[in-house]
């Protein structure tokens, strides 16, 4: 049984070196690329590259020329927290439908799944078609007779809710600060004075340090910058969520099938409305599918690439993300250190996501 | 017992109402949901000079298929490569997997489950964070810029899923059926050859059907790491359609070709599709 077991480890082995080779190899060799100047004249030119530290992190969020970088930044965001609350509505609305017994479900089910089998590439090309400002959806109300719709879509230039980059340091410490006096009323009011006193205590001085102006004496970029919501992105995330939401309707599917039928069942006994049903019995079973399907739908909107290479061609700045700005930086200005710090953050935004999610996933597993 | 109670009529109406207003929505949504196919074949079966702003809402006035050969003609050498890449791929990460996935289900040893998370990390990194080591490694090898190269990139990047999966296909064979063939004389791969791959269809059914969509819609290493002649086919439709003539018939006819086999497997095997893509969230 033991040279069994050690043939396993060895038949293990070859796919454990590749991905080791392939992941975290590669991985630490692009970290430390982004800590050099690396470019493509310096190789072709054979000189080595220069260890310069963090320069070009610095560079990404405070160097005059990387404002792409910081646009990025912004539309990620956005476009995360959109495309997130599309998928999960829709997709929790629709399975919710089609569990009720529907006719014909298998069909429906089909119809709303089937652009998850599609390449990010094949939703672009045709989304690009619908939103032509000129066609498309705008020419939609044509068809009975109707003016053309206005929106520009995905090369509109609007742009709502804009501040300067130059106070991102104190928005952030004012966000913070508001979850920290929630937390503090919180406390109050379960009455733990203890805590709340402490809690409260951290809240005064957060607030003093950012009115005494010292979150806003963090900001390194030396010109006022806007940023804000570009609208064009709401286009992205149509598409986007018509391809996804499919996958968390699924998710939900499977997930409110694995609810037994008695406990609905006990439910109707106590009296309880179908909504009440839904809330104090579905609704919280469904919670940890909520939390999957965010983290899941959330890494990917981090990662996104194709589809707004595909609808912006890489030179829309108001739709831009970091992949697409690494892809660029890299392959075409070819200047390798900075990509490769671009694509570290990327990597640093997915693992603060992902890793968590995977460290309990795995335990939850092991002691069932 | 000739009377009907009121009551139940009413609960039959009211019940009704709902049921329509549910039908009303999920058909609704039906809809929306296939504009985008109704638009991409309304298009492609026009000719350019059907395709404008006025009728593209229309159906075509005559049916032709010129810009379906004009596709074929720009993408046929492309969707040749996909499937030569696809093919390969697919086959030999569902191999590996389904060997990974028996050593990990089937086989404890110190280390696993710190082997096994770190090995799953994999299918979740941002690929820009391994793009610029991937392409100066696979120019060293000689392999950059063609299909091999590709192959053996979305070889490796496919394992932590095809491992996952058939990790988690094993571990529901009961560890019974295994002893009792150990018992009988059969060692590492005796368990596996008799035991575990005559009832492994239904896990290389999910996992070839997973890997050919993956492989078969995946851009990003497409584009960065093929040359003219190994581009897969969505690097060329996404060419076609960044073109500067800008032909929305032969487009959208090239839109269709490229997920005409993705479809067709979704269509035909859509149950095994949808256990893959559970698989994709860990626990399913």
């Amino acid at each position: 049984m033991n040279r069994d077991r050690a043939t396993a480890i060895v038949m293990l082995l070859p796919s454990v070196f590749l991905l080791g080779i392939f992941v975290y190899g590669f991985i630490a060799w692009t970290g430390y690329t982004s800590m050099t100047d690396s470019n493509a004249l310096q190789q072709l030119s054979g000189l080595p590259s220069n260890f310069i530290g963090l320069k070009n992190y610095t560079d990404l969020f405070t160097g005059t020329l990387n404002s792409r970088f910081r646009i990025d930044m912004v539309n990620t965001i956005f476009f995360t927290i959109l495309f997130i609350l599309v998928c999960l509505s829709l997709g929790m609305g629709l399975a919710i439908l089609l569990d009720q017994k529907v006719k014909g479900e298998s069909l429906l089910r089909t119809i709303f799944l089937f652009p998850m089998a599609l390449s990010f590439v094949v939703t672009g090309v045709a989304w690009k078609w619908l939103f032509n400002p000129t066609s498309g959806i705008n020419a939609l109300p044509k068809v009975i007779g109707l003016p053309p719709g206005k929106s520009q879509w995905f090369i509109s230039q609007e742009r709502w809710l804009e501040f300067n980059w130059q106070r991102l340091p104190e928005i952030l410490a004012i966000i913070i600060l508001a979850v920290v006096i929630f937390f503090a009323l919180r406390y109050w009011i379960k009455r733990q004075s203890m805590m709340a006193g402490f809690i409260t205590a951290i809240a005064i001085l957060l607030g003093a340090w950012i009115s005494f102006g010292g979150a806003a004496s963090l900001n390194g970029l030396k010109a006022p910058e806007t940023h804000g919501f570009n609208v064009a992105l709401i286009a992205v995330v149509i598409a986007a969520g018509w391809q996804m939401s499919g996958y968390t309707m699924a998710m939900y599917l499977a997930g409110l099938r694995g609810i037994p039928d008695e406990l609905r069942e006990a439910g109707r006994v106590d009296g309880a409305t179908e909504f009440g049903i839904y809330r104090y019995i579905v609704f919280p079973l469904l919670a940890p599918i909520t939390l999957s399907a965010m983290i899941i739908l959330g890494h990917i909107s981090l990662k996104i690439f194709d589809l707004v290479y595909t609808m912006g061609g890489g030179d829309n700045r108001y739709i831009d993300m970091p992949g697409i700005n690494m892809f660029f930086t890299t392959f075409r200005s070819n200047e390798f250190g900075q990509g490769a710090a671009i694509a570290m953050i990327m990597l640093i935004l997915v693992a603060i996501v992902i890793v968590p999610y995977l460290v309990t996933q795995l335990r939850s597993e092991t002691t069932l | 017992m000739t009377t009907i109670s009121p009551q139940p009529v009413t609960m039959r109406s009211r019940i009704s109402l709902s049921r329509i207003a549910i039908y009303a929505i999920l058909i609704f949504a039906a809809i929306l949901f296939l504009v985008p196919v109704y638009m991409v074949l309304v298009t492609s079966f026009k000719s350019i000079d059907q395709v404008s702003i006025d009728t593209m809402w229309n159906l075509p006035t005559a049916f032709t298929l010129q810009s379906f050969s004009r596709a074929i003609d720009k993408l046929l050498p492309n969707f040749i490569n996909s499937v030569l890449l696809v093919v390969p791929a697919t086959a030999i990460s569902a191999i590996l997997g389904s060997m990974n996935g028996y050593v990990l289900a089937k086989w404890h040893f110190r280390g696993a489950n710190i082997i096994f998370p770190l090995m799953l990390f994999g299918m979740f990194i941002p690929y820009q964070a391994i793009l610029i080591p991937l392409v100066q490694f696979l120019q060293s090898i000689r392999l950059y810029g063609s299909l091999p190269g590709l192959i053996l990139v979305h070889v490796v990047y496919g394992l932590p899923i095809t491992t996952l999966i058939f990790r988690n296909y094993y571990a529901e064979v009961p560890t019974e059926m295994l002893e009792a063939g150990g018992i009988d004389g059969a060692g590492f791969f005796g368990l596996y050859w008799y035991i575990l791959i005559p009832i492994s269809l239904p896990g290389f059914v999910v996992v070839i059907i997973w890997q050919f969509t993956q492989i078969w819609n995946e851009f990003l290493f497409g584009v960065t790491i093929t040359n003219t002649g190994s581009q897969p086919i969505t690097v060329a439709l996404q060419n076609l359609a960044g073109s500067q003539i800008v032909e929305w018939n032969v487009q959208m006819a090239g839109a269709f070709l490229t997920a005409l086999p993705t479809l067709l497997v979704y269509i035909l095997l859509g149950r095994y599709f949808i256990r893959g893509l559970l698989a994709g969230s860990i626990k399913g």
